[in-house]
């Protein structure tokens, strides 16, 4: 298992931040929300999923509460704080930059 | 808002670690079980989902690791538990871990206190307001050849100077001064070192007194109504720090003086011995206070903003040389010099704290050295345990990382132990070492313990990343291919230990040849001649009050009848006066012309030291005579114009005519003199160069220059024993009178060499420990190669080697880093002497005594440190040690 490159952990963090801006969710509903949202494109790697979650609440972009899952079972839930919504936002600004920059390459050339 | 998330973060991190952990292991533990219910759900068994479910999710171990990796303090951990590591296998090997922290003590612990005395005595910054604008000046003849070409300033030039020149801000004067104490009702009488000081002195150097007031301008005056300022010791001691004391009077040399204030309790200049300050004027008379040929006052001089140091200085020195001009037969200097305050309190012990502090800084590094030699000893017994951890996954810094805390831990344990030892060290060095300026200022603060800190951060990378390094280099895993039968196996460890150990002699070398010129130039010193006997001699002090001993006929009587008694004491061999006994200082000076070999001016040369001196004196001394006569009892009262000269004398200013009948004309005493006899040289100062001398009739009863006198007594046996009954005949003579300064004459001679006994026995010590160390790293070193060895050695003697030969073969192993080291400390000690060549007194920086003593005694210890496992190896049995393992 490498280290995930720059441009696959800072869109991990994108499609965290953007999963658990509707409600809170626990690690768990994230990896699968991703998964589903994406028509299973996206497989999220559990190796990287939890440093990174860790990794934003340490920075204070998104919080952690514990709480009663579906199945009535303690979890940990995440939540967005609002530095994590303005940064949210930065990071979707900065994708659509890149994505559209990669576009235009690919699709001009 | 964010930074208080972070902040709430990083508390929850450093404090609830324990259950942010557990949890973490939950949040895993239920993201597997979700995976496993999902895999159930689709119809797998449970065993099987629960496989499947860690196969995509992976080891939750690493992957709890790497969770925590992302949490703040993750550094913390990390370090802690490298110190636990390290404490754990310090704890396997405690008589390992204790020679190393001991050594690490010493070496901490005397850095610290010497680093604690430098930083008070030459570093911090003098009490006083804005001290970097205060200098000292002083008068500077051309063509002067004693001392340091400072010369303290006469009071007219002083005055001159204050009046008549505007480039420093303000110029105060101070010079020292010696007064009997008594209170008005007939309290007990004692001697206090005072000083004169200028009305403005206080105010220049910016000190308020803690009671009372400052000195007035229209009290500084000659003849003005005296008053004195208590230093804050004296107002504890003699007035139970009384605040009611102020206004009241005391009696100095039976005149009354007004107590007006108490100084702070801090200030401690010039030196903690001044008592008592009085104003500067009322210390001279009208006459002395005119003269520009008197030298005994120390300037203090603040720069003005804005007016250069060089600028202020020229405008005095030109006005100093117009008042040399004017006063060409008398000793009125050219010109005048100046130096930083702090520096002119300092410039004695200067040389001698720096060569100390080198000294202690070089042993410091012996005992890195020692420690770093001993770890990769350790390290190299350790290669297959770090061979495995590397192989499982440790990585190179991961396993430096370890080994730095385990020298970390060394030091930091060395280091606190060393910090209290230094405690106690530096409190018996302030309160032993008599000449230290300054030394009340000495104690252990913060910046102590920061600096302690760092030197035990310093020391634990020095120690410990060499061994760290060698030992985790790419040949790790070599250890675990590596047979146990193998042979020349960790060659490349023994040269870096080889190489260790040639720097550690080097520098050992360094320290004996630096201590050894030291020591042999304090023995030097403690054993020159000092012109006279010195066992069994009490001396002893008093100066008669002029206010009492006014005329020639009393000054006679009490010297008299006091010699009288003397003589007839018990015990007493002989007895004598004089104004001061050999070793004990400078005391005065008289530029003199000769009236048979007259020159157009005032010459410099012709100066020689002075002393009164009853005809028993010499005797009692055993100072021998040479040509002529000593004084006669009848040489006395105005038939005081003979004067006895010292054979220096008779050679510099007579070397090719007798000089008995010659006459000796003192300007500033507008007298001639006529030489009857030579006698032999006496020292002034046993670590200066030896003055011409002449003595005059002490019986000529002159109270300004008679009326101090210094009582030397020849004793039978015990020469203290005598002080008490010498006392009580003072006392019945003039009850009134107090003694001061009573010592033999070898404890005044010990008095004078107090900074060069210190600095020589020091380093001394620390060269013997180093030696020592030396010694303990070469037979480390010396005894792992033997053990490495064995069985090569056991292959040798099968094949037929000689006992003698592995003998030697060891030996010479041993000796090569020590030979090596010696070379290159040699040239490094020829450097630190020619360093230390100023502080030396009678001894070549290249002695070959001392050279030789040193190199000796290295060689001596090394071959002690060597033989045994040399021998240890000789015995060595072929078949055991090949049939090892």
């Amino acid at each position: 298992m490498g280290k995930p490159s720059d441009l696959v952990q800072g869109t991990l963090d994108l499609l965290i931040l953007k999963t658990i801006s509707l409600e809170p969710q626990h690690g768990w509903a994230i990896a699968k929300r991703i998964q589903q949202i994406s028509n299973e494109v996206l497989q999220v790697q559990q190796g990287s999923l939890y440093p990174a979650l860790h990794r934003l609440e340490q920075q204070g972009w998104i919080r952690a509460k514990w709480a009663e899952s579906d199945s009535g079972r303690q979890a940990k839930f995440y939540s967005l704080t609002a530095a994590g919504r303005a940064q949210l936002e930065r990071e979707k600004k900065s994708w659509s930059r890149l994505s559209t920059a990669i576009n235009l390459v690919v699709e001009g050339a | 808002m964010r930074w208080l998330d972070q902040f709430r973060m990083a508390m929850l991190m450093l404090f609830r670690r324990k259950t942010e952990t557990a949890r973490l292991n939950d949040e895993l533990g239920f993201h597997l079980d979700q995976q496993v219910k999902e895999n159930t759900a689709r119809g797998m068994s449970p065993d099987e989902a629960r496989y499947a479910a860690l196969r995509t999710f992976g080891n939750p171990t690493q992957l709890g690791e790497e969770a925590r990796a992302s949490w703040s303090w993750n550094w913390l951990e990390k370090f802690l538990r490298d110190l636990r590591y390290g404490a754990r296998t310090l704890t396997r090997s405690p008589g390992f871990a204790l020679t190393a922290i001991l050594v690490m003590a010493l070496g901490i612990g005397a850095t610290t206190s010497l680093f604690t005395i430098v930083r008070s005595v030459l570093l911090k910054p003098l009490p006083f307001r804005d001290p970097d604008t205060l200098v000292m000046v002083y008068e500077h003849f051309r063509d002067s050849t004693n001392g340091d070409g400072f010369n303290v300033v006469s009071p007219a030039d002083f005055n001159a100077w204050r009046e008549q020149t505007h480039g420093f801000q303000n110029m105060a004067a101070w010079r020292n001064y010696g007064f009997d104490l008594t209170g008005e009702h007939q309290e007990l009488p004692e001697v206090v070192q005072a000083a004169g000081g200028s009305w403005n002195l206080f105010s220049v150097l910016g000190i308020q007194p803690a009671l009372g007031r400052d000195f007035r301008p229209e009290e500084d005056k000659v003849g003005a109504n005296q008053v004195v300022l208590l230093s804050w010791s004296l107002f504890q001691r003699r007035f139970a720090g009384d605040p009611s004391v102020i206004g009241k009077q005391i009696r100095l040399d039976s005149a009354p003086y007004q107590i007006i204030g108490v100084l702070p309790r801090w200030f401690t200049y010039p030196d903690a011995r001044v008592q008592l300050w009085v104003p500067y004027a009322s210390t001279f008379d009208a006459k002395s206070f005119a003269r520009h040929d008197m030298h005994q006052s120390h300037v203090v001089a603040r720069l003005s903003p804005g007016v250069t140091a060089a600028a202020a200085v020229n405008e005095v020195g030109a006005l100093q040389y117009q008042m040399h001009l004017a006063h060409a037969a008398e000793p009125v200097a050219e010109e005048v010099r100046l130096r930083p305050i702090l520096e002119d309190v300092t410039q004695d012990v200067k040389t001698p704290l720096v060569v100390l502090l080198c000294a202690v800084g070089c042993m410091l590094l012996i005992a890195c050295l020692n420690v770093s030699n001993l770890l990769v000893a350790r390290s190299a017994a350790r290669r297959k345990e770090l061979a495995v951890r590397g192989a499982l996954g440790g990585s190179r810094l991961m396993l430096i990382g370890e080994q730095m805390a385990e020298s970390l831990l060394i030091c930091l344990a060395g280091g606190t132990l060393g910090v209290l030892l230094s405690f106690g060290a530096t409190r018996w060095l302030a309160e032993h070492w008599s000449d230290l300026p300054r030394a009340d200022s000495i104690h252990l603060d913060g910046t102590v313990l920061a600096f302690a800190l760092g030197l035990v951060f310093l020391t634990a990378l020095m120690a410990g990343l060499l061994p760290a390094i060698s030992s985790t280099g790419s040949g790790i895993f070599a250890a675990l291919q590596e047979s146990s039968r193998s042979i020349g196996g960790s060659l490349s460890r023994a040269t870096l230990r080889k190489t260790l150990l040639t720097v550690e002699i080097a520098l050992t070398v360094i320290l004996l040849v630096s201590a050894g010129l030291l020591f042999k130039s304090f023995l030097h010193l403690r054993t020159s001649n000092l012109g006279c006997v010195t066992d069994h001699v009490l001396t002893m002090k008093y100066g008669l009050p002029e206010k009492q001993y006014d005329t020639r006929e009393k000054v006679i009587a009490f010297h008299e009848g006091l010699l009288e008694r003397m003589r007839r004491l018990p015990g007493v061999q002989a007895a004598g006066l004089v104004s001061t006994a050999p070793g004990g200082g400078w005391d005065n000076d008289y530029v003199f012309t000769l009236p048979e070999h007259p020159s157009n001016s005032f010459q410099l040369q012709n100066d020689a030291l002075v002393r009164s001196a009853d005809p028993g004196y010499f005797s009692a001394l055993e100072i021998p005579l040479i040509s002529g006569r000593i004084f006669t009892e009848q040489e006395r009262l105005d038939r005081d114009q003979y004067t006895v000269v010292s054979k220096k004398f008779a050679d510099k200013f007579f070397p090719a005519e007798n000089p008995l009948g010659q006459r000796v004309t003192v300007g500033s005493l507008r007298k001639t003199y006529e030489i009857v006899g030579v006698v032999g040289d006496t020292m002034w100062d046993v670590t200066q160069p030896i003055m011409p001398m002449m003595y005059f009739p002490i019986l000529s009863g002159v109270p300004e220059q008679t009326g101090s006198a210094t009582i030397v007594v020849r004793a039978a046996g015990d020469a203290l024993s005598l002080s008490i009954p010498i006392q009580q005949q003072v006392a019945a003579l003039d009850p009134a009178l107090p003694v001061y300064d009573v010592l033999t004459l070898q404890q005044v001679v010990g008095k004078s060499t107090a900074t060069q006994s210190f600095s020589a026995t020091l380093v001394l010590a620390f060269a013997t420990l180093s030696l020592l160390l030396a010694a303990i790293g070469l037979y480390g070193v010396l005894s792992y190669l033997v053990a490495q060895r064995n069985t090569e050695i056991g292959i040798r003697m099968a094949l037929g080697a000689q006992r003698s030969e592995v003998l030697r073969l060891v030996l010479f192993d041993g000796l090569r880093p020590v030979l090596i080291g010696l070379v290159i400390g040699l040239v490094g000690g020829g450097t630190a002497a020619s360093f230390i060549r100023s502080i030396l007194y009678g001894t070549s920086p290249l002695d070959p005594i001392v050279l030789a003593t040193m190199v000796a005694s290295l060689l001596l210890t090394a071959v002690i440190a060597c033989v045994l496992p040399a021998i240890r190896a000789s015995k060595i049995e072929p078949m055991q040690a090949l049939r090892i393992e």
